[in-house]
């Protein structure tokens, strides 16, 4: 599975470029921040805090989902693929307030499944931190089927017959041999899903409104704090903040497929 | 024991083939295209068939009148393929105790059929990789561990399709020299996909022909690759007979064992195992010279004495001329058709079959398997 380093370098001058700038932005800008104008207060830990939540439980939920899914529309053929495959990409394609909306239509308070869930399991999605993770779910959700479909579809299948010859039935060949040699595909679509959570905004803000400490993530919060005077300080630092975890997501994925590509490089 | 009876088709192709056998190991010979890999992968349960029944070891596998069809995983039918397909993420030790794994979750009630970890290691000369990862073994490792695989999964039966096609000779010799140890170590019976006559004649006694999806002959060995129709349209290099003798002895001085045989002595140079071991022998159809006359004044050492059974010409320069020995085996000479009219040859005239000793050594015989 390739994964370019390419963009990790740029996300490296982006940051270099943010942070001096910062200053003159700053000065620039004639503001009066004072000292410790880096330490993110309460409510931007906050945000930050719900963002990785957010993001961190979406992609953990959608991941056997998405593993599920992808094995499907690679491996099996059935009636209606095409039409899963479209529903699956749909939230790539539709503006994100629109997905939003019918997040909301369907699973808001007053909406038939939305108060079935709440009356019968206790689930609430509306205007709650879940909410926002399963908008950003359904987010991520096209770009980790799409990585993981990719990975699978690349395995030699005769290698899938060779297992099951050797007697092991099929959740084993792919616990065993599917899985492992997609592991790659597995890691880059959860990176993806997982920075698509974070940068998730229009779905979020549609669905489940911008409730700090329940619903406010970092862009959200930017998003205010540039709507307010004196704002700006707070935007930069959870701009950096949400640099930073992006570089880091980008690293760890990096790491991740290097290892695994130098353990199937030597197969030819 | 396998029975087999089963058609299948595949877009432009149609098997329909039906054998049996109890033999130890059975050659399914052909050229490519002839149904071979199909007819495997029918027997591995990677492709159903459209009607037909499978039975190996008296258990059916497939019987399509009965709504029988036992899926890939539970039928323990080891795989060999041409390219190893070893799971590149795994060790060679994780590689061949995968299948192992299973054998013994499925077997733990017979457990006397689990075939020895260390005794296979030590055969295959693998011991020394099991820590390695098949990306960096070469092609006769590899081919040996594959086999180590499937033999480890204590199958009922081995099916090798083309395992040396991928090696070069060298490498082919000596994989070849451990299936037939496998053979009479590990008493697993095998099914072997081949389109060398070399292989078939030195591993398996008896044979299905396969041609166009349908079954063109079948039997032991010698039979079936004296008759005609085995070979139809293979290149005249590529045909050859079997013969089955028994070492008579060693001429010690000169390095040559006399194998005996009703139509008379072969000669090959090199050891041959011990006296009174049956052994066959491949001889190429364009190796053989044929003689009217007992010759004399010649170099060549093995005459075997016979009669012609058929003389297939065309319009070419060649003519193909089956002699039937004494003994009742059969044995394909290449000719011109230009000696063929010269010596006025035709059915049923008394030859002599003429076999430069030089042409045979050690790999073209191979010891009979009971």
């Amino acid at each position: 599975m390739p994964v370019t380093p390419r963009p990790l370098g740029i996300a490296l001058a982006g940051l270099n470029g943010n942070v001096g700038d910062a200053r003159l932005a700053r000065e620039a800008c004639g503001l009066n921040l004072g000292d410790g104008w880096l330490e993110l207060s309460a409510d931007e830990w906050t945000a930050v805090r719900l963002s990785l939540k957010i993001a961190v439980t979406a992609t953990a939920a959608s991941l056997p989902l998405g593993l599920f899914a992808a094995y499907a529309l690679a491996r099996w053929r059935f009636p209606g693929k095409t039409l899963l495959d479209g529903i699956i990409h749909l939230p790539l394609v539709l503006p994100p307030v629109v997905t939003g909306y019918i997040l909301l239509v369907l699973l808001g308070r007053r909406a038939p499944l939305g108060e079935f869930l709440a009356d019968h399991l206790g689930i609430v999605f509306s205007f709650r931190w879940t909410g926002a993770a399963l908008a950003c779910g359904v987010m991520g959700f096209p770009l980790m089927v799409r990585a993981i479909r990719l990975s699978i579809e690349a395995i030699d299948r005769r290698l899938e017959d060779a297992a099951a010859t050797l007697g092991a039935n099929g959740p084993w060949t792919f616990t065993l041999v599917t899985l492992p040699l997609a592991l790659p595909g597995v890691v880059v679509g959860a990176i993806l899903c997982f920075a698509k959570a974070l940068g998730e905004f229009g779905a979020t803000i549609t669905f489940v409104s911008n409730i700090p400490g329940e619903t406010q993530t970092i862009s959200a919060a930017i998003f205010t704090y540039t709507q307010i005077p004196g704002g700006d300080a707070s935007a930069w630092r959870l701009t950096a903040v949400a640099i930073a975890i992006a570089l880091a997501a980008l690293v760890v994925s990096e790491i991740v497929a290097r290892k695994a590509n130098r353990r199937l490089a030597q197969f030819e | 024991m396998i029975r087999f009876n089963a058609a299948i088709a595949l877009g432009a192709f149609t098997l329909d083939a039906a054998f049996e056998s109890d033999a130890r190991v059975v050659a399914l010979f052909g050229r490519s295209g002839a149904g071979k890999s199909v007819t495997i992968a029918l027997i591995a349960g990677l492709l159903r068939p459209d009607r037909g029944s499978i039975m190996v070891d008296s258990r059916v596998l497939v019987d399509t009148a009965k709504r029988i069809f036992v899926p890939k995983h539970a039928r323990r039918i080891g795989v060999v393929y041409q390219d190893a397909r070893l799971f590149p993420h795994l060790t060679v030790r994780q590689n061949l105790m995968f299948g192992r794994w299973f054998a013994a979750t499925a077997e733990r009630s017979q457990p006397d059929r689990a075939v020895a970890f260390d005794a296979v290691v030590e055969t295959l000369g693998i011991g020394h990789l099991l820590a390695r990862r098949p990306g960096l073994l070469s092609g006769g490792e590899r081919q040996r561990v594959a086999i180590g695989r499937a033999l480890l999964s204590s199958p009922r039966l081995l099916l090798m399709d083309e395992p040396l096609a991928a090696l070069d000779e060298e490498r082919k010799l000596e994989v070849l020299a451990l299936i037939e140890r496998l053979r009479d170590e590990f008493k697993v019976p095998i099914v072997y996909v081949s389109h060398t006559v070399d292989e078939v004649a030195r591993l398996a006694s008896h044979v299905v022909v396969l041609g166009g999806g349908r079954v063109v002959a079948a039997g032991p060995v010698g039979e079936v690759f004296g008759a005609e129709e085995a070979q139809a349209g293979e290149s005249r290099f590529a045909r050859s007979s079997v013969l089955t003798g028994r070492v008579a002895g060693m001429r010690a001085g000169y390095g040559l064992t006399e194998i005996a045989h009703p139509a008379g002595a072969i000669w090959v140079a090199g050891p041959a195992g011990p006296a009174g071991r049956e052994v066959r022998i491949v001889v190429r159809a364009t190796d053989v010279t044929l003689a009217t006359a007992p010759p004399h004044h010649l170099s060549v050492r093995t005459i075997l004495a016979g009669t012609v059974a058929s003389i297939e010409t065309g319009d070419g320069p060649l003519a193909t001329v089956t002699v039937e020995l004494i003994g009742n085996t059969h044995l394909v000479a290449m000719a011109t058709r230009m000696a063929v009219d010269e010596l006025g040859l035709k059915p049923r005239d008394r030859v002599f079959a003429l076999i430069k000793t030089v042409a045979l050594d050690e790999r073209s015989v191979a010891a009979g398997s009971a």
